[in-house]
């Protein structure tokens, strides 16, 4: 499932965040959104799932309009993981996953002996069913992420959403996550900080800098060492990765005059 | 700690929850009973129970006149009213705490209360020239969705809410809603002081039948929608990011849960007064034992908040016999040293 923004437009107050961001990212595959610190890129992430709503501009998943169905269709069509999990509860990793069923559910139902398969199903998919009994905000950071991870797989929608997923990871638990991103082979479109990442995992990347979207495309062609050094003020080269020989995204130093 | 889980990591859950529903409804039952029969003048259960019998079956007639005026006319409204003005306040603390995501909301300390005094003291001494027609709820119900507005929109920045900036916008509109109602006071006459001071201290003595029908009403319904929005909370209380990717319509869930608790405190004060921290210790305590799950926290500390004040209220009139203590003094008492202890206890430093 397509998942497209047409000139989309942020303000808040007299302050505009983003300016027509357009983009489209294809079925299958993973799209990151780079860009510096305020850049924007978790605005325009936060556009595609009702969490914010454009001034201007739509953006579609698949055929329909996201700020004209329902809240509740909208978490059919995408799953998301967010950066805001609250951790000053008590939800056991099980509850939390079975949230992700919530948009199936009609207000007074219960879930099913299925819903139980789904949860169970996704928690192994991760790799987490053994802490299904355990209090979520006493997981360490990586298993924290590998469960929201599960339930977002839970929501069983077409299209995921992944706001910074690797922000305060150790390094191994960043390519654990990444790789199980991969596996999955759903519609990814991710916020990402790491351009190394960004480079091996995604098959095309949406640059924003100031507000606006810079240009989109592959990672190579994207992430050439001008349009770096101009956007992130440091200098840099995609070399072949000594050890597995596929494109890896390297810096140096910071350049003299950025921007 | 390594250990493999096996089970629930609350304290009940399963088959247990179910138990534990059934007998807070049974000690509900039977503290109302214990509550009726006690006070300055005691009343055996067997008289209690057969008094109420004769009125539910409309046989008053071989009633002992006395026992019967202690029992039907004085004491069963009162405890029915603390009875709901429990269930009631700590369904308000559950709505406030997930609408702000922070366990120490409380329609008390988030000044809810205080400017639901103010409506209905307002409307009670001007005599309608400000709020012509509203009548004393309708009053406190303008008066505390306005504080309620206010401590949001101060708290906000950016569609996010602060937890520090809500607990600090709330005790400034309670300090402004106090002092408004102080000023409101010096202007009363003698006979509307008293009634006044009620509102400030809370009470539920002096309950009367008639009192009960509207805030029955509204508390049932109330509660019967928030049990149908269990799902939601739980979403929100994790959330707004997350809560909007589960497809929550968290704006419209927002608007929706600041109405209800509102509407829950307002019909509290307007025939209790202001009493503090129900709605902080019930639902906490009550996520000890069940966790977190709004679809169990709610209806839970329904019951809990009805059991609890029917007590607390038990014992403001028996401690010192024959006098009385205002239950607001009993319950801030209680509450108070608790809200302290959860302060210094939190997981997380606030944001």
């Amino acid at each position: 499932m397509k998942v497209v923004a047409d000139g989309v437009r942020v303000r808040i107050g007299d302050a505009v965040i983003l300016e027509r961001a357009d983009f489209e990212a294809e079925s299958g595959r993973i799209t990151g959104i780079i860009g510096p610190n305020g850049s924007g890129k978790s605005t325009l992430l936060r556009c595609l799932y009702r969490a914010l709503k454009p001034t201007a501009g739509n953006v579609y998943i698949g055929p329909d309009d996201v700020w004209r169905s329902s809240a509740r269709q909208a978490g059919l069509r995408t799953a998301v993981v967010a950066q805001d999990h609250d951790l000053d509860n008590d939800y056991s990793v099980l509850e939390v996953v079975t949230m992700g069923r919530n948009p199936h559910k009609r207000v007074l139902d219960r879930e099913t002996g299925s819903d139980r398969r789904i949860v169970d199903n996704a928690l192994d998919r991760v790799r987490m069913r053994w802490a299904s009994d355990r209090i979520f905000a006493t997981l360490s950071g990586g298993e924290r992420q590998r469960v929201l991870v599960a339930r977002a797989l839970t929501q069983q929608a077409p299209v995921l959403l992944l706001d910074e997923p690797t922000n305060h990871l150790d390094v191994g638990a960043q390519l654990e996550l990444l790789d199980l991103v991969r596996d999955l082979e759903l519609t990814t479109v991710a916020a990402l900080h790491d351009l190394d990442h960004a480079t091996t995992y995604c098959d095309r990347l949406i640059l924003v800098h100031d507000g606006q979207v810079v240009t989109s495309g592959p990672p190579d062609e994207v992430l050439t060492p001008e349009r770096v050094a101009k956007v992130f003020g440091v200098e840099s080269a995609i070399v072949p990765h000594p050890l597995t020989g596929r494109p890896h995204f390297v810096t140096a130093s910071r350049v003299t005059t950025p921007r | 700690m390594q250990r493999t889980a096996t089970r629930s990591p609350h304290a009940v859950s399963g088959p247990g929850y179910v138990v534990l529903l059934a007998g807070l409804a049974v000690a509900l039952v039977l503290s109302i009973a214990f509550a009726i029969g006690t006070g300055t003048v005691d009343v055996p259960v067997g008289r209690v129970a057969g008094i109420i019998w004769g009125h539910l079956a409309g046989e008053t007639a071989g009633l002992d006149p006395l026992s019967n005026q202690i029992v039907w006319d004085f004491r069963t409204p009162r405890v029915l009213l603390a009875a709901l003005a429990g269930g009631g306040l700590s369904l308000a603390g559950v709505c406030l705490q997930a609408l702000v995501r922070n366990p120490l909301a409380d329609p008390y300390l988030f000044g809810v209360s205080a400017g639901a005094s103010l409506g209905a003291v307002i409307a009670m001494t001007t005599g309608g020239v400000l709020v012509a027609g509203l009548g004393v709820a309708g009053a406190a119900f303008a008066g505390s969705s306005v504080s309620l507005a206010i401590v949001f929109v101060m708290a906000q920045r950016g569609g996010r809410l602060l937890g520090s900036s809500l607990v600090l916008a709330g005790v400034a509109v309670a300090s402004l809603g106090n002092a408004a109602t102080s000023y409101v006071q010096l202007q009363a006459s003698p006979t509307e002081l008293r009634r006044v001071m009620f509102w400030i201290l809370g009470s539920v003595s002096g309950a009367t039948w008639d009192q009960l029908g509207v805030p029955a009403l509204a508390i049932a319904l109330t509660a019967a929608w928030l049990l149908t929005q269990g799902r939601s909370m739980n979403a929100l209380s994790v959330g707004d990011d997350t809560a909007a990717g589960l497809g929550v319509n968290v704006h419209q869930l927002r608007i929706l849960l600041l109405v209800a608790s509102s509407l829950l405190t307002a019909t509290v004060v307007s025939v209790a007064g202001g009493i503090g921290f129900v709605g902080l210790i019930v639902p906490h305590a009550v996520r000890l034992v069940v966790g977190p799950d709004q679809r169990k926290v709610l209806p839970v500390s329904l019951l809990a908040g009805a059991v609890f004040l029917v007590l607390v209220d038990l014992v403001t009139r028996t401690i010192d016999k024959p006098n009385e203590m205002p239950i607001g003094i009993f319950t801030a008492a209680l509450g108070a040293p608790f809200f302290l202890m959860l302060l210094r206890n939190r997981k997380k430093v606030w944001r």
